[in-house]
């Protein structure tokens, strides 16, 4: 007990260095962690898909395979898995960690960086590196789900007139028989560069084990 | 020969009826004349009428011709009058330019009080003074309407635990810090002071203490700082009202009573939240009740306006009847009630409201900072150098400190932490303004004997704090580099990103099993959607999701100001590009083209037509009467309208429904021939095909924004609901190659870059003026004329 303990202790250890949280934010989250499970050591898609108030939300398919997906958690190869363990789960959480008071402007841009690839990378589900207009499209209708009323063609519209905003900031001249294949990570920030996202995606991680044990499923 | 008979016939009866009322106008003056004491201006016909009198009781006296009666007038011509001054006022303002860029306007126009001030004593005459009924109720409640109206929500929400915190903290310890030590200062020997007691003290320093929205609407709007410092600054400015409002009727009631008991204290706090809650609660009443009564509105179009301004004129009064914070009430009301109005109102009316408000909102902020220059002349003053130096240093060190003291705590709770450039900029900020002018005012001599002295030190303080913080914050900001305001244009990718992020954010708290703002947020939109947004929202938009509703907006707005444009003749372009739909489109098989090619010719026939139309429709649109704005249909070609009108009323049905997207201005009563011009100039925008071959393709190919909307309809009526709601998606293939409409596709681009910024960040600017119609797209009155 006392081994294993230790060991848990430098684990901790090793992830907090590595994704910058502290040592009670990640207990707090192995208790999350182990809660959803319900003391596995691994976490499937079921998991979190029992989550009630996560299946009130229009994207939490999107939400979901995030968690599972190879190319946020470090890994150079694409593709997805079954299963991930509480590492991964806290890697994939620390994306949405707010950046630390005295980051330079420097690391800010990198830290931006890396949550626009969060995003992208969950819009490009088939991993070509490019999101496609049928992405897009696919990325509105889900936005669009909880809505019974609207139809395809509308989120069809919003997608194709979204698109054609990107492709003329981004490209600009473009003869009429080229083809544009679909928006690239760069053009992704360039075209978000306006919205701050290192400001806004991110939530707050307790430091104090106030709440984590007895929230909603 | 008809026009000219007309024409004299007119001008004949023009000077009949003026005629008529000159000497109609001169009877009751003449009447008025006769009669006693009826005022200082009648001397000469009293003379008259007198000697007459006196000399030949039985001749006629003289009818007067011209007389003067100035004491009827009295009171609506000096507000006129007043009104005037300071209009012209900010119109010279504005037409010196170096001087408006170095000195805020509030600064001037204090000057320009003093001036009148002293000019006004010269004459011998009293200066009349800001009396405080006439500040609260009316020149107060349009700048907080205004600024309620048009609070940006989400900003304010994000931060509110700050704001609150400012607010509420801050202010008590600004008041309790500068009433405490002056009542030390007061009980220092050789500063005869001894008669001010701890209450009047304490009462001081709450009516100061308190940050004042007019002063920092009118400096900060000036110097474009970035959001989250504005709504900081200005959300602590409204919401410490109902400290101020509790503090004073507090320590009033206990100067009156002359004990206090712990109960007193214990009820102060209990009074506190009763104030505050209370009047966000009657607020939001009447918020309700005003988004509840647009929903009916549809076919008052003319009066939706007034609705608006009543129902928050009247939140703001009953909120006072029970001693409540009005201007929680205010802010409350306008929040509350603006995104169901926003949904339920003609865009002719939202542009109404905003340029009222602003109107307003304008002139009696103008009008507060004259009248203070004024009452500063008009006194009565009592100097005392010690109180009033230290008033006024205690006031920056309590500001000062409480900022970083505050700032200290709340860094806890935020994400994203303020930074000491940030500290200072809201500690700089905190200006005093007309408000704690007017509750001195407002206080009793007999009660408080030290009044002339508080008033003396507060209009110094006031004076300070605007000539001094208010002038030296803009070469502040910019030496410090504090980030300004962004002038962005919400784009549709930024606007599905928001949202997908929203979301985002709200499912990984889920999945943290946090209960954070997000989540709450969350909550509440969906049981907006689920009740309040159906009881509220006539019609289909109460269904609309709100991505639909600001991609249509977006859409109609650039419609209008292509149509604006010229149609494409003169293009405002940012950035060209040549990128079109097809670009974007996988390529498709040649089969799949049901379009016929059109020979250039025809298309060139096509456009030369609905152009024709275009023009004379132009001429055609005259004048419109206020029961119905409808354009005037008998003027030529009536044979012509009435042919078309059966055909037309499908379109206006159509356009009606359109017609809440702040696009085009469509009554459901809309004349023909507006429709037409309407119709007639949007090919402009999208490239004209024959008609007949819209009625290949069937309705379900031909991508609409509403499918719900859509009904069984003619031909015509779905080829207008196209051009509405088609992107050019439609592979343009021939039209592209025609080479007869190249500059469409790019404008179509220019648009977005065009896009004014409107809804999600209103930001128009009262204190500068109207950039004018062709930075604006609101003259819609007049989208045709040339």
């Amino acid at each position: 007990m006392g081994a294993s303990q230790s060991g848990r202790v430098h684990m901790f250890q090793d992830l907090a260095d590595k994704t910058g949280f502290s040592i009670e934010q990640i207990n707090n989250l192995r208790n999350r962690f182990m809660y959803l499970t319900q003391d596995e050591d691994t976490l499937r898609r079921e998991h979190l898909e029992n989550i009630s108030n996560l299946a009130l939300n229009p994207i939490r398919r999107q939400i979901i395979e995030a968690f599972f997906d190879k190319r946020n958690l470090g890994e150079k190869e694409k593709g997805c898995l079954q299963e991930i363990g509480f590492e991964e789960f806290v890697m994939v959480l620390s994306f949405f960690r707010p950046p630390k008071p005295r980051t330079s402007d420097e690391e800010m841009k990198n830290i931006k960086k890396e949550k626009l690839r969060f995003l992208f990378n969950m819009h490009d589900t088939d991993n070509d590196g490019v999101i496609t207009l049928d992405e897009y499209r696919r990325v509105v209708e889900e936005l669009l789900s909880s809505y019974e009323t609207i139809g395809a063609e509308t989120a069809k519209a919003i997608s194709d007139a979204a698109m054609l905003e990107v492709a003329s900031v981004t490209v600009g001249q473009m003869g009429p028989d080229e083809f544009y294949e679909g928006i690239t990570f760069e053009q992704f920030m360039q075209i978000l560069k306006n919205v701050e996202i290192e400001t806004k995606m991110n939530i707050h991680f307790w430091n104090l084990d106030k709440r984590t044990m007895q929230c909603g499923k | 020969r008809r026009n000219r008979f007309g024409c004299y016939q007119k001008s004949k009866r023009m000077f009949i009826l003026v005629l008529g009322l000159l000497v109609g106008s001169l009877m009751p003056l003449g009447g008025a004349s006769g009669s006693p004491g009826s005022g200082t201006g009648q001397d000469e016909c009293k003379k008259n009428n007198g000697d007459e009198k006196n000399g030949n009781k039985t001749t006629k006296k003289s009818f007067p011709v011209l007389s003067l009666n100035y004491e009827n007038v009295r009171l609506p011509f000096e507000i006129s009058l007043w009104v005037l001054l300071a209009s012209l006022m900010k119109l010279g303002f504005h037409l010196m330019p170096r001087l408006s860029s170095i000195v805020p306007e509030s600064c001037l126009l204090i000057v320009v009080g003093l001036l009148v001030g002293g000019l006004i004593k010269l004459v011998g005459k009293a200066p009349p003074v800001l009396e405080s009924n006439i500040f609260f109720f009316y020149l107060l409640p349009p700048i907080i309407l205004d600024a309620g109206y048009f609070l940006p929500i989400r900003q304010f929400t994000e931060n509110l635990g700050t704001i609150l915190m400012f607010a509420v903290v801050g202010t008590l310890w600004n008041a309790f810090f500068v009433g405490g030590l002056l009542y030390g200062v007061c009980q220092l020997e050789g500063t005869n002071l001894a008669g001010v007691n701890l209450l009047s003290c304490l009462l001081f320093g709450s009516v100061i203490s308190a940050v004042d929205p007019v002063a920092v609407l009118a400096v900060f709007e000036e110097i474009h700082i970035n959001e989250l410092l504005h709504i900081l600054v200005f959300g602590e400015s409204l919401l410490n009202d109902a400290v101020t409002v509790v503090l004073y009727h507090l320590f009033e009631e206990f100067t009156n009573a002359g004990t206090i008991t712990v109960t007193d204290g214990f009820l102060g706090i209990v009074c506190f939240l009763v104030v505050s809650l209370g009047g966000i609660v009657v607020g939001a009443i009447y918020g309700i009740l005003a988004a509840f009564t647009s929903r009916f509105t549809s076919h008052t179009r003319v009066i939706e306006p007034l609705f608006i301004f009543v129902y928050s004129y009247m939140a703001y009064l009953s909120a006072e009847v029970f001693h409540l914070s009005g201007i929680m009430a205010l802010i409350a009301c306008g929040a509350v009630m603006r995104p169901y109005v926003e949904a339920n109102i003609s865009h002719k009316s939202h542009t109404t409201i905003k340029y009222f408000l602003k109107m307003w909102s304008s002139v009696s902020d103008t009008l507060i900072f004259i009248f203070l220059g004024v009452s500063t002349v008009a006194g009565p003053h009592e100097w005392n150098w010690i109180f009033v130096v230290a008033t006024l240093v205690f006031c920056l060190v309590a500001r000062v400190l409480g900022v970083i003291g505050l700032t200290f705590v709340i860094n806890k709770f935020r994400i994203v932490k303020l930074t000491s450039k940030d500290q200072f900029i809201i500690a700089y900020g905190g200006l005093r303004g007309a408000i704690a002018f007017s509750l001195v005012y407002l206080l009793n001599p007999k009660h408080f004997p030290m009044r002339n002295m508080f008033l003396t030190a507060i209009i110094t303080v006031i004076f300070f704090t605007v000539f001094v913080q208010g002038m030296t914050i803009r070469p502040l900001v910019d030496l410090l580099a504090v980030k300004k305001k962004q002038e962005t244009k919400r784009s549709i990718n930024e606007e599905i990103h928001t949202q997908f992020l929203d979301h985002l954010l709200t499912g990984i708290e889920d999945i943290c099993g946090h209960y954070g703002h997000h989540h709450w947020k969350d909550k509440l939109n969906r049981f907006n959607k689920k009740y309040v947004k159906k009881c509220l929202i006539a019609g289909e938009r109460s269904k609309e999701p709100q991505l639909i509703a600001f991609y249509h907006k977006m859409e109609m707005k650039q419609a209008i100001e292509l149509v604006e444009s010229g149609g494409g003749s003169k293009l405002p372009s940012a950035m060209p590009s040549t990128v079109s739909m097809q670009n974007i489109q996988p390529k498709k098989p040649p089969q799949d083209r049901a379009l016929p090619q059109l020979s250039k010719a025809r298309e060139e026939e096509i456009r030369k037509i609905l152009r024709t139309n275009l023009q004379r429709t132009r001429q055609r649109l005259r004048s419109y009467n206020r029961h119905t704005l409808i354009a005037d249909p008998f003027e030529d070609g009536l044979d012509e309208i009435l042919i078309k009108r059966k055909k037309m009323k499908e379109l206006e049905k159509k356009i009606s429904q359109m017609n809440n997207y702040l696009t085009v201005p469509a009554p459901p009563a809309d004349s023909p021939s507006v429709a037409r011009a309407r119709l007639a100039s949007v090919p402009d925008r999208f490239p004209p095909t024959d008609p007949q071959a819209w009625g290949l393709k069937s309705v379900t190919e031909i991508p609409t924004i509403k499918v719900e909307l859509v009904s069984p309809q003619n031909p015509e009526s779905v080829k207008v609901v196209d051009e509405f709601s088609k992107k050019g998606s439609q592979p343009k293939g021939s039209e592209e190659e025609g080479g007869l409409t190249m500059r469409v596709p790019s404008s179509e681009k220019q648009r977005k870059d065009k896009t004014p910024d409107e809804e999600p960040q209103p930001r128009f600017m009262r204190c500068l003026s109207d950039p004018g119609p062709a930075a604006e797209d609101e003259d819609e009155d007049e989208p045709f004329l040339p």
